[in-house]
């Protein structure tokens, strides 16, 4: 990206000036100069251009990990007010809607569990159905699977996956409102039949990694963090039933938005009013998919609990949190000193609500929300603290952010000599794609630690602990 | 025919070209299952055929991508052969390939075609299709 383009608010914030006549809204880029300057121009582009859609509440904003996407950047966050004409955009939220993180803490120490490291890997790749082509132990009528759209995680958990304690740690208690399965087309839901507790493929993973660091011993307190522990991170979303809402609605409202008299100047900005006919279905349909995801990594949380429970008869596994970073939300937030109720897209953004806030479970309320930020199968992962510094939209990074694209990493790679390498530094990989493996090099990635770095000397949340893979089952 | 791809930072860029519109919509589909598998080694066992109405061919392209993804997932194939006609705003499609089996290559799963860097256009006397697919 080029630097000299941007004006320096501070040292990790940035604006853009607007031109003579450009009719937009602020745009806001956090990061440090290097973040920034190893950006793609894309990101620019396309933050400009979200800034230029109608009911934008204060600026639109990249996070520090931010990278060209499709319509938004991923790492876009941006809050729209419904009663001011304000949008929903489905390119604003991805295809993959409700991607997120479930993270869970365990009692198990590497030192304790090292030995058994490979026959756990095996039983895990075993018993998570991952990767293109893999179908779920899991299938659903229509009826119950208007049910999964309407229950989310609490769905799961009245059918035996997992347990109730697991609610009080995700988002929204596990299930959103205002979801509508019939606004879901039968396609989406045909799509889905398969896919129920799979963790599908590119960029998702299920990894074992241990708490290595501890930056923030008050709230790893809180989170039930300390050195030497291991905890597993579960990433991916609501599968073909999400694809197909985001593949559905696309074009529906790119139709929608013409109609309407919206100039979008990337038609995969696709946006409809909140209020309008197409952005209630839109709203209907994403919230379903959320509840989808959510059931899903609940589901996920129930395999790896019964594999772990095979290799380590006394293990436990207690959710930390499960948030998701592709989403719309409607929010409170305070914009020009008044209180507004927002339609706030993360898309590749990650909610981080500060200390004290009321929808944090009461174990965190002190100590801010947790927040993860996935790294590669090779490096790393943080997990943060919101932090009552942030000043956008409660959001912030979500990962490392891709430093070059899956063609560059297929030219640079080469999946087996990759997982090789990677177990001779004690990290065991088991996937059925190699040219996943080599897309997924910790090398196509951004350095995760100055992203993390970066996140909390921003003010955008506090680091607490640092995370190292031990083993990854990559979809 | 030709398939190709070109750059982009998350996800991957399918261009498709050909002496037709629907050459390069062949082409394009070729470009978006070859991410998901060795498309060479998948063999046209079963036709799948879909439809559509569209009038304007940028978003008709989106639509065929996005659909024959969706037939690819509902019923647990992947594709290999693809062809498709234009009459007026009608699209008629058909893609020919099997279900998975274990010795098919895994590659990376395609969630969907995008409108971003979508163009459908002549380019002297091929017609050439592209978008952004989210993988």
């Amino acid at each position: 990206m080029n630097i000299q383009s941007l004006l320096q608010l501070h040292p990790y914030l940035w604006t853009l000036p607007k031109t003579t006549g450009e009719k937009r809204a602020e745009v806001l880029l956090y990061g440090s100069e290097p973040l920034l300057a190893s950006m793609d121009d894309k990101v620019l582009e396309q933050i400009a251009n979200v800034a230029a859609l109608p009911g934008l509440a204060g600026a639109a904003m990249t996070m520090p990990d931010a990278h060209w996407g499709y319509g938004f950047p991923i790492g876009g966050v941006a809050a729209f007010d419904a009663a001011q004409g304000g949008i929903i955009s489905a390119g604003g939220v991805g295809f993959d809607i409700s991607c997120g993180i479930r993270c869970l803490r365990s009692n198990l120490n590497l030192h304790d569990a090292v030995a058994r490291f490979e026959r756990l890997a095996d039983r895990l790749f075993a018993t998570i159905p991952a990767g293109v082509g893999e179908e779920g132990h899991i299938h659903l009528n229509p009826q119950q699977l208007d049910q999964v759209l309407l229950g989310g995680a609490q769905w799961a958990v009245k059918q035996g996956y997992g347990n109730t304690a697991d609610l009080d740690y995700v988002e929204e208690n596990g299930c959103v409102g205002g979801a509508v399965p019939s606004n879901v087309s039968e396609l989406a839901k045909k799509r889905q039949r398969g896919e129920m507790g799979t963790l599908g493929s590119g960029n998702h993973y299920l990894e074992v990694q241990v708490v290595e660091h501890i930056y923030d011993q008050t709230a790893a307190l809180a989170f039930g963090l300390h050195e030497g522990q291991l905890v597993i991170s579960i990433h991916c979303g609501s599968r073909g039933l999400g694809h197909q809402i985001g593949t559905d609605y696309l074009v529906m409202l790119a139709k929608a938005a013409g109609r309407l008299g919206i100039h979008l100047p990337d038609r995969e900005l696709a946006c409809a009013p909140v209020k309008s006919p197409e952005g209630q279905q839109y709203l209907g349909a994403m919230n379903a998919a959320i509840n989808c995801a959510l059931a899903n990594r609940q589901i996920l949380t129930h395999l790896t609990r019964e594999t772990f429970a095979e290799v380590y008869p006394n293990a436990t596994l207690e959710t930390l949190f499960d948030i998701s970073h592709n989403t719309c939300k409607e929010e409170q937030h305070e914009v020009d000193g008044k209180t507004r109720w927002l339609h706030v897209h993360r898309k590749g953004a990650t909610r981080a609500f500060a200390p004290g806030h009321p929808r944090l479970p009461a174990r965190y309320r002190d100590v801010g929300q947790p927040v993860i930020i996935g790294g590669s199968m090779g490096t790393g992962s943080y997990i943060l603290a919101g932090a009552s510094t942030n000043q956008a939209f409660a959001s912030c990074s979500h990962g490392a952010g891709r430093a070059m694209s899956r063609n560059q990493a297929l030219k640079q790679w080469n999946g087996r000599t990759l997982i090789d390498d990677l177990k001779r530094q004690g990290i065991l990989i088991r996937t059925r794609s190699m040219r996943g493996a080599a897309e997924e090099a910790p090398g196509a990635y951004k350095d995760v630690d100055q992203v993390a770095e970066v996140t909390e000397q921003a003010g955008l949340a506090r680091r607490v602990a640092f995370l190292r893979p031990k083993v990854c089952i990559k979809g | 025919m030709s398939s190709s791809y070109f750059e982009h930072d998350a996800d991957i860029g399918i261009i498709g070209r050909g002496l037709t519109v629907e050459q390069s919509f062949e082409a394009a589909a070729h470009a978006v299952f070859a991410i998901i598998t060795h498309i060479e080694e998948v063999h046209p066992l079963t036709i799948v055929a879909v439809e559509f109405e569209e009038s304007d061919p940028e978003l008709a392209l989106v639509v065929w991508l996005n659909l024959l993804l969706g037939k690819a997932r509902e019923l647990g194939m992947v594709f290999s052969h693809f062809y498709i006609q234009r009459q007026g705003n009608y699209w008629h499609g058909k893609a020919a390939g099997e279900k998975w089996r274990e010795e098919l290559e895994r590659g990376v799963e395609v969630k969907g075609a995008t409108l971003t860097m979508l163009a459908v256009k002549p380019i002297g006397p091929i017609w050439e299709s592209r978008c952004v697919v989210d993988v």
